[in-house]
């Protein structure tokens, strides 16, 4: 068994008074998938969130490689990739400048391989389109493009593959399964019905609240 | 869709990471593309400026007397409300689009891409209102050495007011309603950049020395840049959380 990328112990956040989850504890290991599972409202994203460094409000222990994960936050972002809701895709530039914009405090990656991204998510002859003028799916395969050239052990995609098609989705699935095959781990949320195998589940929700 | 077959999956060092300053460039350089294809939102800071700056011959007096008195502090106010307005965008548009959360996540000091990008917003709101101003004080009847003096003390101080904007535009951010608030927020801490930046203007039309009130200006400036970010940051990470 090798060492866990990211530990969580004894997690448990509050949202609005509502508690989402209390004594949370699991481990992503390399190479492995991972769905965190609930209905609407349970805390997936926020869960999400707060594995990704964005939300800070919770009580427990983030533990990145051993260590508590607030001590090496850029050692943790470095190695991190996240994929959430809103895409981060800004309509006014082309695909290949949002790729290169989010791919440039990351790693160095020349316009060739970029190009070669958005080609592999079927955005080939889009590159220069503001993405504005974009469809809803076709911008979030900009933001998708990342995964095929992202060097980061640990994905965490909170329902990333909303508004992508069918074909799409099962290239995803096929791209998420190479991933673990190498020992990338990915931390995935989607109401989509993803045929994976090995995967772990998280399932969320009901939590009795006993006060 | 298949990943590319140079991609390795190993747990990245410091070695491998980006500097500082390449991220910085990146951010500045991805807000001014932006900025430069939407053009006019470019001219509205601006626009408003000179129109504020306009109405006062028209609304209270023609004078050149009056004009030369009350020029400086009038150009000042007028920048001052202008950069107070398009504060709003500096982070909107990004928190809507979800480029915001990236750049948080971005492995670098977080305050540091946040001063990249206080510049950017700078470069585009601020820094035309700088390069308009020799014209409009020649409208308002103010002299040359005043003039220069005007629009030295604006480039100073403008980009003081980005910066303490920018703690106001990150505190406001997860708020549907944000305009009033910030406002609240922010004017306080304008007005001792107001009063220096007019009262080195009036000291100049006089004829006095103005290298004190100067170096006061540019002591807010530093200030401001040491400060700022650190608080826009820390400001920006619990506008995320809450999100």
């Amino acid at each position: 068994m090798s060492e866990p990328l990211l530990q969580v112990v004894n997690l448990q956040c509050e949202r609005d008074g509502r508690l989402l989850f209390r004594d949370l504890s699991f481990s992503i290991l390399p190479g492995t998938l991972t769905r965190v599972e609930g209905s609407n409202g349970t805390g997936k994203t926020t869960l999400l969130r707060i594995l990704a460094g964005l939300n800070d409000s919770y009580s427990g222990e983030v533990m990145w490689r051993g260590q508590p994960r607030a001590w090496q936050r850029e050692e943790f972002l470095r190695n991190l990739l996240y994929i959430g809701h809103r895409p981060g895709i800004k309509p006014l530039l082309t695909p290949l400048e949002n790729l290169r914009a989010l791919m440039a405090g990351r790693q160095q990656t020349d316009d060739q391989t970029l190009w070669r991204a958005l080609e592999g998510t079927g955005l080939g002859g889009f590159q220069d389109v503001p993405s504005r003028n974009l469809s809803a799916g076709q911008q979030r395969r900009v933001a998708l493009a990342r995964l095929l050239i992202s060097e980061e052990p640990l994905w965490v995609l909170d329902e990333a593959f909303t508004a992508i098609d069918h074909a799409g989705v099962a290239a995803i699935e096929e791209l998420l399964v190479q991933r673990a095959h190498r020992g990338g781990a990915v931390v995935v949320t989607t109401h989509h019905n993803l045929q994976l195998p090995d995967m772990g589940r998280i399932t969320l929700g009901g939590v009795a609240d006993d006060r | 869709m298949t990943a590319e077959a140079t991609v390795t999956i190993t747990i990245r060092s410091e070695a491998s990471s980006i500097g500082v300053l390449p991220a910085m460039w990146a951010v500045l350089m991805r807000d001014l593309q932006g900025a430069f294809r939407q053009r006019q939102d470019l001219l509205n800071p601006l626009l408003f400026f000179v129109m504020v700056v306009s109405l006062f011959p028209l609304g209270v007096s023609p004078a050149p007397a009056f004009l030369k008195e009350a020029g400086g502090g009038i150009l000042w106010v007028a920048a001052l409300l202008s950069v107070l307005l398009s504060l709003d965008h500096l982070f909107r548009h990004d928190y809507d689009d979800g480029t915001l959360e990236q750049l948080v996540l971005q492995p670098q000091p977080l305050f540091l891409l946040l001063l990249a990008k206080t510049l950017g917003h700078w470069v585009v709101t601020a820094l035309p209102l700088v390069l308009l101003t020799p014209l409009l004080g020649v409208m308002m009847q103010l002299e040359g050495s005043s003039i220069a003096v005007l629009c030295l003390t604006l480039l100073i101080g403008t980009p003081v007011l980005s910066l303490i904007g920018s703690i106001g535009a990150a505190l406001t951010l997860g708020l549907r309603s944000a305009g009033v608030l910030l406002s609240l927020l922010i004017i306080p801490l304008y007005i001792p950049v107001l009063i220096f930046g007019t009262g080195t203007v009036t000291a100049a039309a006089d004829g006095a020395a103005v290298s004190a009130y100067m170096a006061l200006m540019g002591a807010f400036l530093v200030l401001a840049l040491t400060l700022a970010p650190f608080a826009s940051a820390a400001a920006l990470r619990i506008s995320l959380s809450n999100s």
